[in-house]
């Protein structure tokens, strides 16, 4: 609760930056705002678990370990994002944006009541709406925004439609009240329409086939620092959310439910995979691999076990997340450096710059699920779970999947290895990205080979 | 610490320095670090206590709550391959010529490689096999890619998804057992034999089928071997080397350690099938090559047919006649003798493509009078390939046809039309190439260098000292052949 107290006064005093005249000093202050609500999601200051607002929130270790992953993971994209927003708009109000949408991530993540839910990601999405139109010159991010406000009020409204059944059945939005009384109503039709929509809402959410139609749009559309936002904070809060209602409220009902999905997570493995493979743009491509692993993340939800799957969501989720802010990172530098951000922009990086080029190999390789990086224990560990409640069928689509990942990210390393530069202007690298791309590659490796840091957190 | 900790450590460390040794050191540090292993690896296997017990074990646990261990230790089956890699890496890293391309990150990942590949053999928990397995595709990946030929990006793609494709349903299969082990599940290699053996006859099959395409894609057994003539020829001469001497054998180490032990009922189900395709790939690798008119192409091709007899001899595991102890103890030593004929054989190719500029058996020829040293290693090299008596390849090869013979003598006749047909095509490229009147490509040749030499007479001496005592290194595997069949 400290941390959502602090991070909301953090988001005020951001918005005061401007009229008060501190902009200069915004920065660290962020920084160490950040730290400070890191600070008290450690587990020795958040070690009984409590409720707050007549239980509309519930502190446990569960929304204390995503909320520590979210905080991690803006701390590296605000070093990531900085000079975005400072030179290329004025106002500070992009910042405070997004730590109120923050705010709404750690709800998303704590909620113990379907209207904390809703609330949640109606703050994480305003957001974000407004954010991926915040390059205002350029009319592609004109139509992310649009598009992403278009197809999310879309959602919201199933997302609302559900959660009015699944109340009108059991008379609460207490999710614990919720799960006792669904699991013994005598109305299924009504409850399973419920379930049905709420699934529908949330798959839009988390931009899983056949609702991700929204994602490589806004994706590309939307400035890559936005992107990458959107590919790591709102993704790890989606799915945090995503499986705790699940989790929480419908367990008993996994036989239903989990058929659904099951189609669902084939499908966005399917689609994802094979388009990704023709992008010629690596941003796309990047947002095509965002939906691709929104996909491996879900087969933990189908192969729901426990307090595994809740580990296993948490380690992908920071893992990848990890990896794509490397990956846009690098890509930023690139574009910016090139004007371009296709496959060819990467030619040569190994002569001009080894150092990128190393990072984004990582990157690649973490995405691509190869040991030792952390990307191969997530998906390893969602496999296991999968096989373990007898989806080995779906894991199967998941290897496909994996392997047609193999190829189109290696693309990324054989055009920055092997084909002959073109241009030979050095790529600069400042000395904040040096710091982000050092500790993002330096955590691939190392939760790779000591995911039990990670896992113990759940 | 144990030895065997120390021999995947030292590769490993040298790997990492490597990188800041100055490029004028750079290849002299690697030679170093990978004799230093060598003489590890010497030490221990003269040492080698006969026993059919993993020795030399160090278990420290890894991921608790997973119950995965790094866990490493050697029996004789990996101690012969662990003393092969060591023995190869610091020839092949002396077969490098220097120049510009050749960086510390070259050497470094041989390095690398060895690091994983000893790891592959010495792992004795089922996870850490596989991130092994897998570690040692990437620096060969970058080998290829960073230094191969003109088709390489696309040839090494293809590579590395088709090995990773058997990986992940190895990966799978290994969960898979994971699962049957008892209480809060463990990697632990012995657990894992013992939940592998207790399935179910379905079970055993799916299994063998995910194990299988791991390992025969690895080896690579007919079908699945359309990856390897393209890479072979596409690697740099180095890379070639550690695919076809080393990295090979992992397939066939995958083999005798995760499916004969593991999965008695899919091998007695399977295995036949497995038997017919490897002697199929024989024959067809066998006249693909005679065909070939490119000497890399051709000896890439051949390793097909020499791994395919490999293959048909251990997947036959027990008859009425009691364990088929020889046919692993042949693979065992096949193995040593192919991976030495191999890493040899592609050497000499890339002498001679260094000093002609072609590997065009047509534009070759008289290379004997110009370079009678070079003329008598490749002769010698040549015959161990063909596996005439007293050269490596004999006892190994017999043993196996011995065996297949036990199982089907039909197939055994096919099978053994390996050696003639080797003989055909090994025998007739060395007389076209190294007899007869000089070309115009040839002109300039001249013999061997003393760093050329360095590298040929001891890979000389191990053909000849495995076809004269290969007891020596049979003795050495025996008890824990022994131990690993008997385990049914």
């Amino acid at each position: 609760m400290v941390t959502l107290i602090i991070l909301s006064a953090l988001g005020i005093l951001t918005l005061f930056a401007q009229v008060l005249r501190f902009k200069k000093a915004l920065f660290p202050l962020i920084l160490v705002g950040l730290a400070t609500a890191l600070y008290f999601t450690l587990p020795q200051y958040n070690n009984n678990p409590s409720t707050w607002f007549s239980s509309m929130l519930g502190f446990d270790n569960y929304s204390a370990a995503f909320s520590r992953s979210i905080i991690v993971i803006a701390f590296l994209w605000f070093m990531m994002a900085r000079n975005y927003f400072l030179q290329e708009t004025s106002g500070t109000d992009h910042f405070a944006l997004i730590i109120f949408s923050m705010v709404g991530a750690i709800s998303m993540v704590s909620y113990s009541n379907l209207t904390m839910l809703f609330l949640g990601i109606e703050i994480l999405s305003l957001s974000v709406y407004v954010l991926a139109a915040s390059d205002k010159g350029n009319i592609l991010s004109n139509e992310a925004g649009f598009k992403y406000f278009l197809m999310g009020s879309f959602a919201t409204g199933f997302l609302l439609f559900g959660i009015a059944l699944i109340y009108g059945v059991s008379g609460s939005f207490d999710l614990h009240t919720i799960r006792t009384s669904v699991a013994t109503h005598q109305q299924p039709t009504m409850v399973l329409m419920g379930i049905l929509l709420l699934l529908v809402g949330l798959c839009f959410k988390a931009s899983l086939a056949p609702f991700h139609f929204w994602a490589p749009d806004v994706y590309d559309g939307a400035p890559t620092p936005v992107t990458a936002y959107m590919a790591t904070v709102v993704k790890t809060a989606a799915f945090g959310a995503f499986f705790r209602l699940f989790y929480t409220c419908f367990p008993d009902l996994i036989e239903q439910w989990s058929n659904v999905l099951w189609w669902i997570v084939a499908l966005t493995l399917f689609i994802a995979n094979i388009t990704a493979v023709r992008q010629t743009s690596v941003k796309r491509m990047l947002a095509y691999s965002s939906i691709a692993h929104a996909g491996y993340l879900a087969i933990a939800i189908v192969s729901m076990n426990g307090d595994a799957s809740a580990r296993s969501i948490l380690y992908y989720t920071l893992s990848y997340s990890i990896s794509t802010i490397a990956a846009f990172t690098v890509l930023y530098i690139v574009s910016r450096n090139s004007g371009r951000d296709d496959f060819g922009a990467f030619e040569g990086l190994a002569k001009t710059n080894p150092f990128l080029s190393f990072v984004m190999v990582v990157a690649m390789l973490s995405l691509a699920g190869i040991p030792p990086t952390a990307g191969f224990f997530g998906k390893y560990y969602i496999f296991q779970n999968a096989i373990n409640t007898h989806n080995t069928g779906l894991v199967i689509i998941a290897v496909l999947g994996a392997l047609v990942g193999v190829f189109y990210y290696f693309r990324v390393i054989i055009a920055i290895y092997f084909k002959p530069e073109q241009s030979n202007i050095p790529v600069t690298v400042g000395s904040l990205h040096q710091v982000v791309l050092f500790i993002t590659t330096l955590l691939t490796l190392l939760l790779g080979i000591f995911p039990d840091w990670v896992l113990q957190w759940i | 610490m144990e030895k065997t900790a120390i021999l995947i450590l030292i590769p490993f460390i040298a790997a990492l320095t490597q990188l800041f040794v100055p490029r004028k050191y750079g290849k002299r540090f690697a030679v170093g670090a990978s004799l230093l292993t060598f003489i590890v690896a010497l030490v221990t296997f003269c040492g080698f206590p006969s026993s059919g017990d993993y020795q030399y074990i160090t278990n420290v646990t890894w991921i608790q709550s997973l119950g995965i261990n790094f866990h490493v230790g050697m029996d004789g089956i990996s101690m012969l391959l662990v003393l092969l890699t060591t023995f190869l890496v610091p020839l092949i890293v002396l077969s490098v010529v220097q120049s510009e391309t050749r960086t510390p990150v070259f050497y470094s990942l041989i390095l690398f490689m060895e690091f994983a590949l000893i790891g592959v053999f010495t792992s004795l928990d089922g996870f850490l096999f596989y991130v092994f397995w897998e570690l040692a595709l990437i620096p060969i990946y970058f080998i290829c890619l960073l230094w191969g030929g003109e088709r390489r990006a696309s040839v090494t793609l293809k590579f590395f998804i088709y090995t990773l494709a058997g990986s992940l349903f190895m990966l799978v299969g290994l969960v898979f057992l994971y699962l049957h082990t008892p209480g809060s599940h463990t990697f632990d290699i012995d657990a894992l034999y013992k939940a592998g053996r207790a399935l179910d006859l379905r079970s055993q099959v799916y299994l063998f089928i995910f194990f299988f395409l791991a390992f025969g894609i690895k080896m690579p057994v007919f079908p699945l071997h359309t990856w390897q003539p393209d890479t072979y020829t596409e690697a740099p001469t180095q890379g070639t080397m550690l695919l076809s001497g080393i990295m090979l054998k992992m397939g066939i180490y995958g083999v005798i350690r995760w499916i004969l032990p593991v999965l008695p009922l899919g091998i007695a189900q399977c295995g036949s099938y497995v038997m017919w395709l490897a002697i199929i790939g024989v024959i067809y690798a066998s006249i693909i090559a005679i065909t070939r008119s490119d000497i890399k192409r051709l000896i890439a091709y051949s390793s097909i047919a020499h791994v395919g007899i490999i293959a048909a001899g251990i997947f036959f595991v027990s008859s009425e006649n009691g364990l088929n102890i020889n046919g692993v103890q042949g693979a065992m030593l096949q193995m040593l003798a192919h991976g030495i004929n191999v890493v040899g054989l592609f050497f000499i190719v890339d002498i001679i493509q260094r000093k002609t500029n072609t590997r065009k058996i047509a534009s070759l020829g008289g290379l004997r009078l110009k370079a009678p040293f070079f003329a008598t290693a490749f002769i010698i090299l040549t015959l161990g390939a063909v596996a005439l008596p007293l050269t490596d390849g004999f006892v190994g090869e017999f043993l196996l046809i011995n065996s297949i013979y036990m199982f089907n003598p039909i197939m055994a006749a096919l099978g053994g039309l390996t050696i003639i047909l080797g003989a055909v095509y090994m025998l007739r490229m060395y007389q076209r190439v190294v007899l007869g009147e000089p070309s115009v490509e040839t002109e300039n040749f001249f013999d061997l260098t003393l760093n050329e030499k360095a590298v040929l007479i001891p890979l000389l001496i191990m053909v000849i000292l495995i076809g004269v005592c290969p007891n020596i290194f049979l003795k050495v595997s025996e008890p824990a052949v022994r131990k690993l069949l008997t385990g049914f």
